[in-house]
């Protein structure tokens, strides 16, 4: 293997880790999008809608017709925790909203390792083994899957944010929910749909990462710090942003790891931080956000 | 008005703290128990009687580390045991669990309410290297012995200022020693590359695997590591790939050991030796990878694994699955740390019944003079040694090899102390 | 109104009780660790620790406004400062305060200059990412920090002359500490950087408008804030003494942050609620369900912020609300409650435009360790019937949000205690 392919199959593997990453980006952009707020508890949700379609395959249903199932499943029940969790703290602070949701994640944590333990389960890979040889560069099918995957659901969210009607209600009511209201928009349900989609995407990221990372509670603890990341550097606000993000942190960190000795694979971590400060002070809104203007 | 009642709650308050105080402080009352006559007189009996013994746990039941909370029902499943068939030396065990997420500080006040409020007699088993190192320095100074930690750092045997604490499990040290004996005498060209958690487990595997391959032909070309909160070992392993070499030392936990068999098996160009260090090496962790790919890869053990058919009809095994059965119903008994949990308790049954006082200072000295004592979960020739130089109870592990659905033994067990000499510190 | 300040007496009464208040208050303080046990005391003494490090925080997010992540980084940096000067220096205990606290002072207002640039996520985030990188930076730092082992360090130890035993003496080191602390926060409020500090929190635009330098105040802000932090992470190495990375992941900051917001924001006593929740919570959960405390644990916080929206410190005057909404106009004869007395006579709705938002006005007095708030305060009395102007959130003015009325009968119901916030008019 020569240097140059040695080096672009980091940058895919660092493409892979980033639509990792990206995957759960989208379903922070969605629900920050609805509602505001920072979703602490997104990755634990999408973990534990994971486990429902470990719970249905191991069952004995198809993986195929598992999904459709589980996506249901988690869009229901993203739904009915804004209406049991979320609801009664709607008008308080924003901060106890998102302290709910760290309380949400313990919660979600531990009761999926009081359900299922903490053993590593194997996941059903949706996608074929092996992959393509691209001139000595390996690329895996299910790489190139979660690519696709995230790609799709990004395209899916931009037409619904910008060229649906409940796409402009929902920026309506998260701009403001006393004038939304006002104007006859039923912002309960808006939230209520918002948290049912965030669910959704954050189900499909699960289940595309799962036969990756091996299904356990603590999955997407970490998957959720980098996705953060990614969305920040996107412009919280943004899918394409929120995508892009995702996978110039996994290259800049798979690379600097690999190739910066000072750095190390260690002290990678920092990077997307370095990133990120630098972009922001740049550009506060991050890379595709938009900067909010303030009435006084 | 509000600063009334703020004066009158702090008068009531006070009030009633004054009074409290007169009447009894809740101070004062921690003397020990000591034994009264004979040759244990003056020695520490707190906890202890001829009919009960009280130990304490702390492990990590929530938090990030909850996957070895397990290990407390392992320990509580033998100890209900051995109290239905009549307890130790007719003494029924209580068994206090006490959660510290593992977190250091929590560790410290777990620690203390062990002692000062439950009064157990031993503290056995502090999960973790951080929280055990956070309250040994206290169970110390209020001699109350730590037998068998539930880690494998090398300085509960190499410390000499802390005599109540004291390992159980072989030491990375030493597990590291049997890998590189294996690689010297079968590849004594081997170019290693090596995967590690970046903590204490990690480096100190690492270090002894180093320290024992030195001066031979075996070399470490490669090394990344990990952080315990990353999400994949991925990019790690794309990064060891590109060193070519032709052993790979993965030492990782559960998760990252299953992600990195993955990646190996993925990788056709790249075809190591690959060996996976005893806390990864469950049948558990090798499943989700798919059994076809794990062919030949080698570990060493020292306890028996439950997820092992070959021990399916080990009388201690059946022993153990159906106590599990009986007494934590919720657990899997395949699961290797319930087993692990079950043979450290047995392990400290026989030095409890080795004691010649029943006293806090009789069960300190019983764990530092251990003669080859067996316990059947552990392996055929593991057995638990100590003595007044050597304060590592399990030196000895054996190697296996992956092939078919199970593990096969191979070689003799490996007396690190013997091959090597004793750890340094 | 008038009438209520009038039963109290002149300002000069008032004063007298309210230093009689702090008096018993100091009182209980103190006395504390000769009543309770060791092991209380420990808790006790982690409880104020904790409250210095929210009380850091509140600084920053509950009067600037700013929502930092990061702040377990902050404490971790203090821990290490004093650790590694013990450890390498033998410097002493005393001397490791000062250094603590005025290195984290410097690296926050490092941090204050791209906190100018990032608004609330922005930069909440990037302070999470500071939390996340720290501890892999404090293993790589090895021969200073002791890598992933950490590093043991003396406990501080009473001097001779008290005849204090180790627990007391940290005790009330640690009270002295935090007393100073939380004063210091106190006054700071109050200071023309308090000032400023609220006005750029309500309207930051308005208050640049009015001359409120904000990028001097925002990054002295986070400078303050980050000294808190690091001074309690200072006390943290004198009372555990032992420092280890992990100890310090960024579950540390999340917790910091979560304790705030449930102890109550904006008020001068929640840092010390907040601290309790943080530090008796996981124990109680663990007594409620040992299979799984993390499930109790994380309904607990949920459930609290039900409660209590605002906070621990909010609910007593939600429940005067509420209790003063249940029994509109009428005489309060059958409520047995202090608060009864206090209800106002009259009407409860005319001060009802004074601000739903004002955290800081609801609350009771009651606590006897709330030094800081029930401090004497001449200015009070005038300060109370200033309307307070804050400007509402838009969800806060929400016309149907729930919990409206509450907040409107919350900021009558206490008149009376002023609030530091109503001085900057």
């Amino acid at each position: 293997m020569s240097a140059v392919t040695e080096f672009l199959q980091q940058v895919v593997e660092g493409l892979g880790s980033g639509a990792v990453y990206a995957s759960l980006a989208l379903a922070l952009v969605l629900i920050y999008r609805f509602t505001g707020i920072v979703n602490f508890a997104q990755g634990e949700l999408a973990m534990l809608s994971t486990y429902v379609a470990w719970q249905l395959v191991a069952s004995g249903m198809p993986f195929w017709l598992a999904l459709p199932v589980t996506l249901a499943v988690s869009f229901a029940g993203g739904m009915l925790v804004e209406r049991i969790v979320i609801r009664p703290v709607q008008g308080a602070p924003e901060l106890t909203v998102v302290i709910v949701t760290v309380g949400l994640f313990i919660f979600v944590n531990a009761l999926a390792g009081l359900i299922w333990s903490f053993t590593v389960k194997d996941f059903p890979q949706p996608f074929p083994d092996g992959g393509l040889d691209l001139a000595g560069v390996r690329v895996d099918w299910s790489t190139l899957g979660i690519i696709g995957v995230v790609a799709v659901v990004m395209g899916l969210l931009y037409l619904l944010f910008q060229h649906t009607a409940i796409g402009l209600t929902m920026r309506a009511v998260a701009c403001n929910p006393a004038s939304a209201r006002l104007s006859g928009i039923r912002v309960g349900r808006v939230l209520m749909l918002g948290w049912g989609l965030a669910a959704t995407v954050g189900a499909v990221s699960g289940v595309l990462v799962a036969p990756l990372l091996f299904l356990e509670p603590n999955m997407m603890g970490g998957v959720l710090i980098y996705a953060f990341a990614a969305a920040t550097l996107g412009g919280f606000d943004s899918p394409v942003g929120a995508v892009v993000g995702g996978l110039f942190v996994g290259v800049a960190e798979t690379l600097t790891g690999a190739y910066v000795d000072v750095v190390g694979a260690d002290l990678k971590v920092g990077v997307p931080l370095v990133i990120i400060l630098a972009v922001l002070l740049v550009r506060p809104q991050g890379l595709f956000g938009r900067a909010a203007v303030e009435r006084a | 008005m509000r600063k009334t009642t703020a004066l009158r709650a702090a008068a009531a308050a006070t009030a009633a703290l004054l009074t409290a105080t007169a009447c009894s402080s809740q101070r004062g009352q921690d003397a020990q128990d000591t034994a009264a006559d004979g040759a244990c007189k003056g020695q520490q009996t707190t906890g202890i009687t001829d009919k009960s013994i009280k130990l304490g746990g702390i492990y990590p039941l929530s938090g990030p580390a909850s996957a070895y909370g397990t290990i407390s029902k392992g320990v509580a499943a033998y100890f209900d045991h051995v109290n239905d068939e009549g307890g130790i030396d007719g003494r029924k065990v209580e068994f206090v669990v006490r959660d510290d997420g593992y977190q250091p500080p929590k560790a410290v006040e777990e620690a203390r309410r062990l002692v000062e409020r439950e009064k157990v007699f031993a503290v056995f088993q502090s999960l973790g290297t951080p929280s055990t190192a956070a309250v040994w320095d206290y169970l110390d100074k209020q001699k109350v012995p730590q037998p068998f930690v539930a880690t494998g750092a090398s300085v509960w045997g190499t410390d000499d200022k802390h005599p109540w604490t004291i390992g159980w499990q072989p030491n990375y040290v030493s597990e590291a020693r049997v890998y590189a004996k294996y690689l010297k005498d079968e590849k004594p060209k081997a170019e290693v590359a090596v995967l590690f958690q970046n903590d204490d487990f990690g480096k100190d595997l690492l270090g002894g695997f180093k320290e024992a391959v030195a001066g031979s032909g075996v070399k470490v070309v490669a090394e990344e590591s990990y952080e315990v909160t990353d999400p994949s070992v991925s990019a790690q392993m794309t990064s060891l790939a590109r060193s070519k070499a032709d052993v790979l030392l993965n030492i990782t936990t559960p998760k990252f050991g299953s992600q990195a068999l993955a990646a190996d098996a993925k990788n056709t160009k790249w075809n190591p030796l690959h060996i996976v260090n005893n806390v990864s090496s469950s049948a558990a962790v090798l499943q989700p990878v798919g059994f076809k790919n794990v062919q030949g890869v080698v570990s060493a053990t020292y306890f028996k694994d439950p997820a092992d058919p070959q021990w399916a009809d080990d009388p201690e095994m059946k022993t153990y699955t159906e106590a599990l059965h009986k007494y934590a119903p919720d657990s899997d008994p395949a699961n290797q740390f319930n087993a692990y949990g079950w043979a450290a308790a047995s392990s400290l049954h026989k030095a409890l019944d080795a004691m010649k006082c029943p006293t806090r200072e009789g069960l300190r000295d019983a764990v530092r003079s251990l003669k080859d004592v067996k316990v059947d979960m552990l392996l055929p020739g593991v057995t638990l040694a100590t003595g007044p130089d050597d304060a590592f109870p399990i030196e000895s592990m054996q190697l296996m090899r992956f092939k078919g659905e199970r593990w096969q033994l191979f070689g003799k067990p490996v007396d690190t102390r013997k091959e090597f000499g004793p750890v340094a510190k | 109104m008038s009438t209520i300040i009038a039963t109290l007496g002149t300002g000069r009464a008032r004063r007298l009780r309210a230093a009689l208040t702090v008096l018993l208050a100091a009182a209980v303080a103190v006395g504390a660790p000769f009543y309770f046990a060791p092991f209380q005391v420990f808790q006790l003494t982690m409880v104020l620790l904790y409250a210095v490090a929210l009380a850091g925080l509140n600084l920053l997010v509950g009067f600037g406004g700013q929502i930092s992540l990061g702040h377990g980084a902050f404490f971790a940096a203090g821990a290490y400062t004093a650790a590694v000067m013990l450890d390498r220096y033998d410097t002493g205990h005393l001397a490791t305060l000062p250094v603590a606290a005025a290195g984290c002072f410097l690296l926050g207002l490092g941090f204050g200059v791209p906190a100018l640039r990032l608004r609330g996520l922005y930069l909440a985030l990037v302070t999470l990412a500071f939390a996340v990188f720290l501890p892999p930076l404090l293993k790589r730092l090895e021969p200073v920090t002791g890598g992933s082992m950490g590093l043991t360090v003396d406990k501080l130890q009473p001097p001779a002359w008290s005849g204090l035993a180790e627990d007391q003496w940290l005790y009330l080191v640690v009270l002295a500490v935090t007393a100073v602390a939380l004063l210091l926060a106190r006054n700071l409020l109050r200071s023309r950087v308090g000032r400023a500090l609220l006005a750029v929190r309500d309207n930051e635009s308005a208050a640049e408008v009015m001359g409120v330098r904000l990028s001097l105040h925002k990054t002295l802000a986070f400078a303050w804030s980050a000294m808190f932090a690091g001074v309690a992470g200072c006390l943290y190495t004198w009372v555990i003494g032992f420092v280890s990375p992990d100890s310090f992941s960024f579950v540390l900051s999340i917790t910091l942050l979560a304790g705030l917001v449930v102890g109550g924001l904006a008020s001068l006593y929640g840092p010390l609620l907040g601290a309790a929740f943080v530090m008796y919570v996981p124990s109680v959960s663990q007594d409620v369900s040992e299979a799984a405390p993390g499930v109790v644990f994380g309904l607990l916080i949920i459930t609290v912020m039900f409660v209590a929206p605002t906070g621990l410190a909010g609910l007593p005057g939600r429940v005067r609300a509420a209790v003063a909404r249940r029994l509109p106009r009428r005489a309060p004869t059958s409520a047995r409650t202090p608060e009864a007395e206090s209800a106002p006579d009259g009407e409860p709705e005319p001060d009802a435009e004074s601000g739903p938002e004002s955290l800081a006005e609801s609350g009771p007095g009651g606590d006897p360790e709330s030094l800081a708030e029930s401090a004497p305060d001449a200015e009070e009395s005038a300060a109370a019937s200033a309307p307070d102007v804050s400007p509402k959130s838009p969800a806060a003015s929400d016309p149907s949000a729930t919990d409206t009325p509450a907040d409107l009968a919350v900021a009558d119901a206490e008149p009376v205690g002023a609030p530091p916030r109503t001085e900057k008019e």
